[in-house]
């Protein structure tokens, strides 16, 4: 079905973007046309349809700057922050396809459920687990402090997911933490005022956890931040290790 | 899937692996060259602790190695969880220990084995 707004002058050029439109598991790609101006971004576009052609289109965004990590979905099957994302760049022969992010339940069209990404991340204990109080002095911590170094590599994630539908063994294993938890865990690991340090080498060296990572490193190639979520799980794999023979002794 | 114990399990069985997979080639190729007929070869390793050793931890290795590789495979491609994948795992550790076991048994048993 095409849908196509009249307000257009004739001699606009226009492109086709395909959508996915889904409620209640009931799910289709819908070509809608669009102007396909020289500068315009896939969020753009679909806030486009949404607002000059189908007003019930579901999507999530809220920074458009490319910092709040909200609006990440399937763009010609790979997982892109759209607000940060130019068609010009990604379009193949005239033609955008856009879908909710791969591995999560999809609520409605383009928005997905985040809760199994986030629970994952408590379940690897990616969370801080504070030794100090508000009364005692700040931690002092050098900037060439080798662990600050370590934790700064991975500390710039914006929680988007992108990692986590670019992962095949996410898709594979369900039980599988995903890389942007594990990253966190990796920056935690890190963090010389946390004092969650064997539980959280614990629950990364479960059966969820950094020891399932095949190394593929399609979080690498797609992280719109250009982390190392790989060589974060690489840190995991060894600090567990680790672990384990002091754990033994 | 893989805990931190399985992981390791594989990985401490790949490195016992790696001297005694070159062991193993460096012996074919030498046993080729030397044009050695299969009693010769018998003749040396039956009834020798050493091959025996060399080889019985080879396929203990092997077998620990191979079912956890499989019982990952098994999961991810085809589906299979809970008590299957524990019994697939096993089925294929035991086979592999078996299999290999009876046949070093054969080359190194003082009698000639089976």
């Amino acid at each position: 079905m095409m849908k196509r707004i009249g307000l257009l002058t004739s001699d606009t050029k226009m492109m086709t973007v395909s959508i996915w439109r889904e409620e209640e598991n009931d799910g289709r790609f819908e070509d809608y046309e669009v102007p396909a101006r020289e500068n315009q971004t896939v969020l753009d576009v679909v806030a486009y349809v949404q607002q000059h052609i189908d007003p019930t289109l579901s999507y999530r965004f809220a920074c458009r700057v490319g910092m709040c990590g909200s609006c990440a979905m399937m763009v010609n099957g790979a997982p892109r922050w759209t607000c940060r994302t130019h068609v010009s760049k990604v379009v193949t022969d005239e033609r955008l396809e856009v879908g909710p992010l791969r591995n999560l339940p999809v609520i409605k069209d383009l928005a997905t459920d985040m809760d199994p990404f986030f629970e994952k991340w408590v379940a690897a204990e990616a969370v801080f687990h504070p030794s100090a109080t508000r009364d005692d002095p700040m931690a002092a911590i050098t900037p060439d402090d080798p662990m600050r170094i370590a934790a700064s590599e991975a500390i710039e994630c914006i929680n988007c997911a992108v990692c986590y539908a670019a992962c095949d063994v996410v898709e594979n294993n369900p039980d599988y933490f995903g890389p942007a938890a594990l990253n966190r865990a990796w920056s935690l690991v890190n963090d010389s005022r946390d004092a969650g340090q064997d539980a959280r080498l614990a629950a990364v060296g479960s059966n969820g956890g950094c020891h399932n990572c095949h190394s593929q490193q399609g979080c690498v190639q797609y992280c719109p931040n250009e982390l190392n979520p790989t060589l974060s799980i690489a840190g995991l794999k060894r600090e567990t290790t680790k672990a384990m023979f002091r754990w033994s002794r | 899937m893989l805990d931190i114990r399985l992981y390791m399990a594989q990985r401490l069985s790949a490195l016992i692996m790696v001297p005694l997979v070159i062991g193993h080639i460096a012996v074919m190729i030498y046993a080729v060259q030397g044009g050695l007929t299969v009693d010769e070869i018998l003749s040396r390793t039956q009834g020798s602790f050493a091959w025996f050793l060399f080889y019985g931890s080879f396929v203990v290795a092997v077998s620990v190695h191979g079912a956890i590789g499989l019982r990952v495979i098994s999961f991810e491609w085809l589906g299979l969880k809970g008590r299957s994948l524990t019994i697939l795992s096993w089925i294929v550790f035991a086979g592999l220990l078996g299999l290999g076991g009876r046949a070093v048994f054969a080359v190194t048993s003082a009698g000639g084995g089976l």
